[in-house]
C-alpha cells in the first residue's frame, strides 16, 4: 500500500502535465518576442497589443460575446423552466424516465451530428422566413439547443438536493404561486441557476463545431476566427487570443463550481 | 360537548390510499378546542398521513375535515388556519431566523410594525431573542426545533400540528422539550396535535391520545385511561409492557392457567385474553381469602434503577417464566425465590380480541 502511494501521485502529476502542457505552451509563446520559430527570444506584451488593434479579431470577440450572452440568457430561462417542470409536475414514472433520457441525449450527442441536424433544420425553415439565413440568429438558436440540456441538468441536481419539505412549509405558511416562487423556490435555486448559466456561457464561448456550421459570413466568432487564421499559419496574436479565451474559460468554470457548492446545506 | 366540538377539529370517515396501499381506512376523530391531542402509533400506521390531510398537504380520497364547524377538506394548506412543525423542521436556509419566523405573517401581508412585534414576542417566548440574525445552519438541533415552533405559533393557528418534532433530538434534550411543549400549550391554550411513535412522549404531553394501527384508530382517551384500560392486545402492548393471559369465562370468574381470577367487570366473550401491567401485580403474603393470589418462583430479576423487573414462573419449576412483575427497586429477589403475587381485580383488563383480529 505505502509503496504504491508515490506512484499514484506521480501518475496524477504526469496526467495533469499531459493535460495542461499544450495550454501552457500556447501561453508561453503568446509572450515570446519572436514571430516565427520555437526559440525563446525574450518577454513581450506586443502580441496582445496587436491583438487589440486587429479589427477582425475585435469583431469576432464582440460576436462571440453577443452570441454567448443572448443564448445563455434564453437557455437559462428555458432550461430552468424545463427542470422545474420535470421535477415538480407529477409525471407518470415511465414518462419521467423517457423525459430524463430526452434531456440527457443532447449532452452526449456528438456535436457534429447536432450541427448537421441544425443545418438541415435551418435550410428547411429558410423556406418560410428569412431570419433563418445563416447569421447571428441561427448561431444563437444553435447554441441555445445544446445549452438547454446543460442548464436543466445543473438546475435539476440543485432541485433534487432541496427538500420538498421546504416547499410544503412555505405553503403551510400561507405562501402561494408567485410569492412562493419569488421568496422560496427562486432564491434557493439561484446558485444552481447561476452555475448552469456559467456553464452554458462557457460552452457557447468555446463552441466551434456547431458555430462553424450555423454561422454566416458576417457572424464569425472567436473560435472560427482562430481556426481560419491557423490555416493561414500560426501567428503569436493567435497564441495571445487563445490564452485570453482560455483564461476567461478558467475563470467562468471556477465561478460556476463555487456557485454550485454555495450553501449546499 | 357539542359546542366544544364545533370549535375544535372533526375528522369524519377519512380514507386515503397510495397506490394499492391503504394508508387510512375511514378515520373518525374529534379534537377539542385547546387540548393537547396525540396521534400515537407505529411507523406506517397512517398517523403522518392523517396529519398531512389536516394540514392540507394531502387530499383525502373520501371523508371530511371540519375546523370550527367549517368544512376545510378541499381548502389548500395556504388558506388554512393550521400550521405545522415539520419533522425535518424545514426551515428556510436562505432566510435568517427573524425572517423565517416572519414568513407566514409577511405572506399574509401583515404590516411591518406588527410583524416585528409578533416575531419578537415569539422569539422571546422561546428564548431565541439573540438568534434573530443567525441562519438555520448556524443553529443546534434544539434551537432549530424552537425556531420551527416559533415560526408556526407566530401565526396563532387554530390548530398547531407537530410531526414527530422531537425525533431528531437526543434523549436528554427530548425529555426537556416535552415538558416545555406541555407548558407552552397550557400557557397558550391553543389546540396542539402531535404525531409520535413514542408512547412515553405521548403520555407526558397529551390531554388525550389516539392509538392508531393500520390506518384506523384503535382507542382514544386520556393517557391514564388508554394505559390502564387498553381496549385490545395491540394497545396494551404498544403502550408499555403487559402480561397477556388466556382466559375462559366461567360464571363470574375467569379461569386461566394461573388459576381463577375475579374481575370488576366480566367481559362479553366466553374465551379471550386478560391484560395486566407488570407494576399492577403486587408481591406479598396472601390473606386468608386468597382469591386472585398466585404462588410463583423467580426466574430472573433485572435491576433497572427506579424499579426491579422480575420474571416469574407461576406454580413451581422454572420452565414457564412468563409473568412479568415490576416492583420496588428496594426488593431483593433472586432466581429460585418463592413468592406470592396478587392480581388486583380492578387492574385486570378483559381485551376485545375482535378488534385485534381485524
Amino acid at each position: 500500500m505505502n509503496v504504491r502511494r508515490p506512484l499514484v501521485a506521480a501518475v496524477a502529476i504526469l496526467s495533469l502535465v499531459f493535460l495542461y502542457l499544450p495550454s501552457l505552451a500556447v501561453a508561453v509563446f503568446s509572450v515570446n518576442n519572436a514571430r516565427y520559430g520555437l526559440l525563446w527570444k525574450g518577454f513581450t506584451w506586443k502580441w496582445y497589443q496587436q491583438l487589440c488593434q486587429n479589427e477582425a479579431i475585435l469583431e469576432a470577440a464582440v460576436n462571440s460575446l453577443l452570441v454567448a450572452v443572448i443564448s445563455t440568457a434564453a437557455a437559462t430561462v428555458l432550461g430552468t423552466a424545463l427542470a422545474l417542470a420535470l421535477d415538480r409536475f407529477p409525471w407518470p414514472r415511465r414518462l419521467t424516465q423517457a423525459l430524463d433520457i430526452l434531456v440527457h441525449l443532447p449532452v452526449v450527442t456528438p456535436d457534429i451530428i447536432m450541427a448537421a441536424a441544425l443545418v438541415l433544420t435551418f435550410s428547411l425553415l429558410r423556406g418560410f422566413a428569412d431570419i433563418f439565413d445563416l447569421g447571428l440568429t441561427t448561431l444563437v438558436l444553435g447554441h441555445i439547443t445544446f445549452q438547454i440540456s446543460f442548464v436543466t441538468l445543473v438546475v435539476r441536481s440543485r432541485l433534487a438536493a432541496l427538500s420538498r419539505d421546504i416547499d410544503e412549509a412555505a405553503r403551510d405558511l400561507y405562501a402561494t404561486g408567485p410569492y412562493l416562487f419569488r421568496r422560496v423556490t427562486l432564491p434557493l435555486l439561484a446558485p444552481g441557476i447561476m452555475a448552469g448559466a456559467m456553464l452554458a456561457f462557457t460552452l457557447s464561448l468555446d463552441d466551434f463545431i456547431i458555430s462553424f456550421f450555423t454561422h454566416g459570413p458576417d457572424s464569425v466568432t472567436l473560435p472560427i476566427y482562430i481556426y481560419s487564421s491557423v490555416r493561414r499559419g500560426i501567428s503569436p496574436e493567435i497564441h495571445a487570443l487563445s490564452t485570453l479565451v482560455l483564461l476567461a474559460t478558467v475563470v467562468l468554470v471556477i465561478l460556476a463550481e463555487r456557485l454550485s457548492r454555495f450553501r449546499a446545506d | 360537548m357539542t359546542g366544544q366540538i364545533e370549535l375544535g377539529l372533526l375528522v369524519a370517515q377519512v380514507q386515503k390510499s397510495f397506490g394499492s396501499h391503504k394508508a387510512l381506512k375511514g378515520v373518525d376523530l374529534e379534537v377539542r378546542e385547546g387540548e393537547f391531542f396525540t396521534l400515537l402509533g407505529p411507523s406506517g400506521c397512517g398517523k403522518t398521513t392523517l396529519l398531512r390531510i389536516i394540514a392540507g398537504l394531502e387530499l383525502p380520497d373520501s371523508g371530511h375535515v371540519f375546523l370550527g364547524g367549517q368544512d376545510i377538506t378541499r381548502l389548500p394548506a395556504s388558506k388554512r388556519q393550521v400550521n405545522t412543525v415539520f419533522q425535518s423542521y424545514a426551515l428556510f436556509p436562505h432566510l435568517n431566523i427573524f425572517e423565517n419566523v416572519a414568513f407566514g405573517l409577511k405572506a399574509r401581508q401583515i404590516g411591518p410594525a406588527e410583524v416585528r412585534r409578533r416575531v419578537a414576542d415569539k422569539l422571546e417566548m422561546l428564548s431565541l431573542d439573540d438568534l434573530g440574525k443567525r441562519y438555520p445552519h448556524q443553529l443546534s438541533g434544539g434551537q432549530k426545533q424552537r425556531v420551527a415552533l416559533a415560526r408556526a405559533l407566530v401565526n396563532e393557528p387554530e390548530v398547531l400540528l407537530l410531526d414527530e418534532p422531537m425525533s431528531a433530538l437526543d434523549a436528554h434534550l427530548r425529555a426537556q422539550v416535552q415538558e416545555e411543549l406541555r407548558r407552552l400549550q397550557r400557557e397558550l391554550k391553543q389546540t396542539f396535535i402531535l404525531v409520535t411513535h413514542d408512547q412515553d412522549e405521548a403520555m407526558v404531553v397529551s390531554d388525550r391520545i389516539a392509538v392508531m394501527r393500520d390506518g384506523l384508530i384503535e382507542q382514544v382517551g386520556e393517557a391514564r385511561e388508554v394505559y390502564s384500560r387498553p381496549r385490545n392486545q395491540f394497545v396494551a402492548e404498544f403502550l408499555g409492557a403487559a402480561n397477556i393471559i388466556q382466559a375462559r369465562r366461567d360464571g363470574g370468574q375467569m379461569v386461566t392457567s394461573l388459576g381463577a381470577f375475579d374481575l370488576t367487570a366480566a367481559p362479553a366473550w366466553e374465551t379471550g385474553h386478560l391484560a395486566i401491567r407488570p407494576e399492577s401485580i403486587q408481591l406479598g403474603e396472601p390473606p386468608a381469602d386468597d382469591r386472585n393470589w398466585v404462588r410463583a418462583q423467580v426466574c430472573e430479576a433485572i435491576y433497572r434503577g427506579q424499579s426491579l423487573d422480575v420474571w416469574l414462573s407461576p406454580g413451581f419449576g422454572q420452565d414457564n417464566c412468563r409473568v412479568r412483575v415490576r416492583t420496588n427497586a428496594k426488593n431483593h429477589l433472586r432466581p429460585g425465590d418463592q413468592v406470592s403475587i396478587f392480581f388486583p381485580p380492578e387492574d385486570l383488563v378483559a381485551l376485545d380480541h375482535q378488534s385485534d383480529a381485524r
